[in-house]
């Protein structure tokens, strides 16, 4: 085994996976840096645990490669899954056992020595806050303690990447961010990389990078800034007393076409920046200015075609956008 | 891979084969002794048996063979049962580590499928000899008599007897997903298994339909097999299983069972090792 010291940490080419005739994922190339927070997004049934099921050995690629630290997942199963540590959606904890058995538990799984796993459990304990709680049986745990606990015990191995998959979803606000307290800490104080989904778009707000999967292919791929760039700078709404001479008037001085909707909208890269000029130099009486930066929800929306908020919602709208997508020769 | 100055417990564990078996069997056995209720949950149904049907057909049906009578007779049959019940508990295991989530954590932890399966089985053979110990005591007040030789000749039966029922136990719980369906597929497959071993009656006295499926049913040779043991090989003629002119010997027995152990415990690896 030769571990990969420089280079990309996650390294996937082409990778497709296909079940029967559906092709879940469909040629997915991309690059996550060491140290990196990167923020894998889509709506449901795009492809996004399918490629994270391929990156941790779990399902075979049907083509394509990926690796992780440098090692095949398909040839080099054993060493990619001591690289990587892993937080799911659903608890994988054994809620009969407790939090320390827990860690045991995972400490001999990856074949720990004794010592370093008990030092080890000891710190990461401490550092979620759990350590006075460390015998309590998990199932008398909270929700975010749980999620607390998981993260620490996929980072006992010393994993080199840590995937995590909606690791808030159904908790707290409070607790939300202090899970993203712990992980952009532990980017600082280890290097760690974290590879993540979510569903918050203040969240994905925390990755150095983005990647929107969509139908089994990457959308888009940038940084988050980068990424809300791309949709054309800040959104200007301004309510005038002649809202078509203003919008002439405004025209001229941005050489930029405004829309008239309710309002004379226009773009600009840099709103804050362009607006005393702009108000300055008007001659129409300006009543009242909306400056709307874009949002990731923005970015989502004009890659997928859909809100991100209504991947939260119920089943029955989830399966009508299935059958839509088939309707479309697209698969779910 | 080890290096001279590893001992020889953490070169095995660099095994991804040998830790499965020792981190999966390891757990299973913390869970089972910390969970009282189910070690005497478990006793439950087996003494039950032996109350109801033992009062009840003593009386009736006096003496099976010379100088054994049916409570005799019925003990070691209740005592396979014991192991067939508690040696599903492997699959159960499976399935419930699924439906809570944990399952995950032991697919995606760097060991063998194998190492996983065989854990597995070891966990519920340890449970299956620690509940037949807790049954044997009561061998004396039903005039069994246990001698050291008995109880020593009765670990390696119920060990082979308990890897494969463990192996069928995976198998199922390879593709049934929800614990009720697995209870509901258990009881469909533990009574025609239980009532057609020879647990209640000697198969070699029962109508011809009967006699012939009990003697196909491999488990049925590990009830012998078992009461064998324990009654001494007390009349094999009317209590054990005769085909044709042949009486099983305990050796035969014990060689029946071991071939259906290593096919259910191969179908268990082999079902395991599928990968999508």
């Amino acid at each position: 085994m030769i571990p990969d010291t420089a280079g990309p940490v996650v390294e996937v080419s082409d990778l497709t996976r296909r079940f029967g005739e559906l092709e879940a994922v469909r040629g997915v190339s991309f690059d996550v840096d060491e140290g990196e927070i990167f923020g894998f997004l889509g709506p449901n049934g795009a492809g996004k645990s399918t490629t994270i099921n391929m990156l941790c050995t779990l399902l075979r690629p049907s083509s394509g490669h990926a690796a992780i630290a440098g090692f095949d997942v398909e040839t080099h199963e054993s060493d990619v899954r001591r690289s990587i540590g892993l937080v799911f959606q659903e608890t994988t904890l054994d809620e009969r056992l407790s939090a320390e058995q827990n860690m045991r538990f995972h400490g001999m799984a990856y074949g720990m020595d004794p010592r370093e796993r008990k030092k080890r459990t000891d710190l990461l304990l401490e550092m979620v806050e759990l350590a006075d709680r460390r015998t309590t049986r998990v199932d008398r745990y909270s929700g975010g303690m749980k999620r607390r606990l998981e993260i620490a015990r996929g980072l006992l191995h010393r994993p080199r990447v840590l995937f995590l998959d909606e690791p808030t979803l159904g908790l707290d606000p409070q607790t939300r961010r202090r899970i993203w307290d712990y992980l952009l800490d532990l980017r600082e104080r280890e290097g760690l990389t974290v590879f993540v989904t979510t569903h918050y778009m203040d969240e994905a707000e925390h990755a150095d990078r983005i990647a929107v999967i969509d139908h089994g292919q990457i959308v888009a791929l940038d940084s988050p800034s980068a990424l809300k760039a791309s949709l054309g700078g800040d959104r200007l709404t301004l309510s005038t007393a002649d809202d078509a001479a203003a919008a002439v008037q405004i025209g001229e001085l941005l050489g930029e076409q405004p829309v008239l909707d309710d309002g004379v909208i226009v773009q600009v890269s840099d709103g804050a920046a362009a607006l005393p000029s702009l108000l300055r130099q008007m001659t129409v009486p300006v009543e009242r200015i909306e400056m709307r930066r874009p949002t990731l929800d923005d970015v989502f929306l004009a890659v997928t075609g859909r809100q991100m908020r209504d991947e939260e919602t119920s089943e029955k709208d989830r399966l009508a956008a299935t059958m839509a997508g088939r309707m479309r020769g697209r698969h779910p | 891979m080890s290096t001279q100055s590893d001992t020889l417990g953490s070169g095995l564990l660099r095994s991804e084969t040998v830790r499965g078996i020792w981190v999966v069997g390891y757990r299973e056995v913390v869970r089972f002794i910390s969970d009282r209720s189910r070690i005497i949950g478990s006793l439950f149904f087996p003494l039950l048996m032996l109350v109801v049907f033992g009062a009840g057909f003593s009386q009736l049906i006096g003496t099976v063979a010379d100088g054994v009578n049916y409570v005799q007779f019925l003990y070691p049959g209740i005592l396979a049962i014991m192991v067939l019940t508690s040696s599903l508990q492997a699959g159960i295991s499976v399935v419930a580590d699924r439906e809570y989530g944990f399952l995950r954590e032991i697919l995606v932890a760097p060991l063998s499928r194998t190492g996983i399966v065989l854990g597995k089985t070891a966990g519920a053979t340890m449970q299956a000899l620690l509940q037949t110990g807790l049954l044997l005591i009561l061998a004396p007040l039903l005039g069994v008599s246990l001698s050291p030789g008995r109880v020593l000749a009765l670990i390696p039966i119920i060990a082979v007897l308990s890897t494969g029922l463990s192996g069928l136990g995976l198998v199922l719980a390879s593709f049934i997903r929800s614990q009720q369906a697995f209870q509901l597929l258990g009881q469909v497959v533990i009574f025609p298994l239980i009532f057609l071993a020879g647990v209640f009656f000697p198969v070699n006295q029962v109508s011809a339909a009967v006699e012939v499926i009990s003697k196909l049913n491999p488990l049925t040779y590990g009830v012998d097999a078992v009461r064998q043991v324990l009654l001494g090989g007390a009349d094999t003629a009317a209590l054990g299983v005769t085909i044709g002119d042949y009486t099983t010997t305990l050796a035969v027995d014990l060689a029946i069972v071991t071939v259906m152990s290593a096919g259910l415990l191969g179908l268990a690896i082999w079902a395991f090792n599928r990968r999508d």
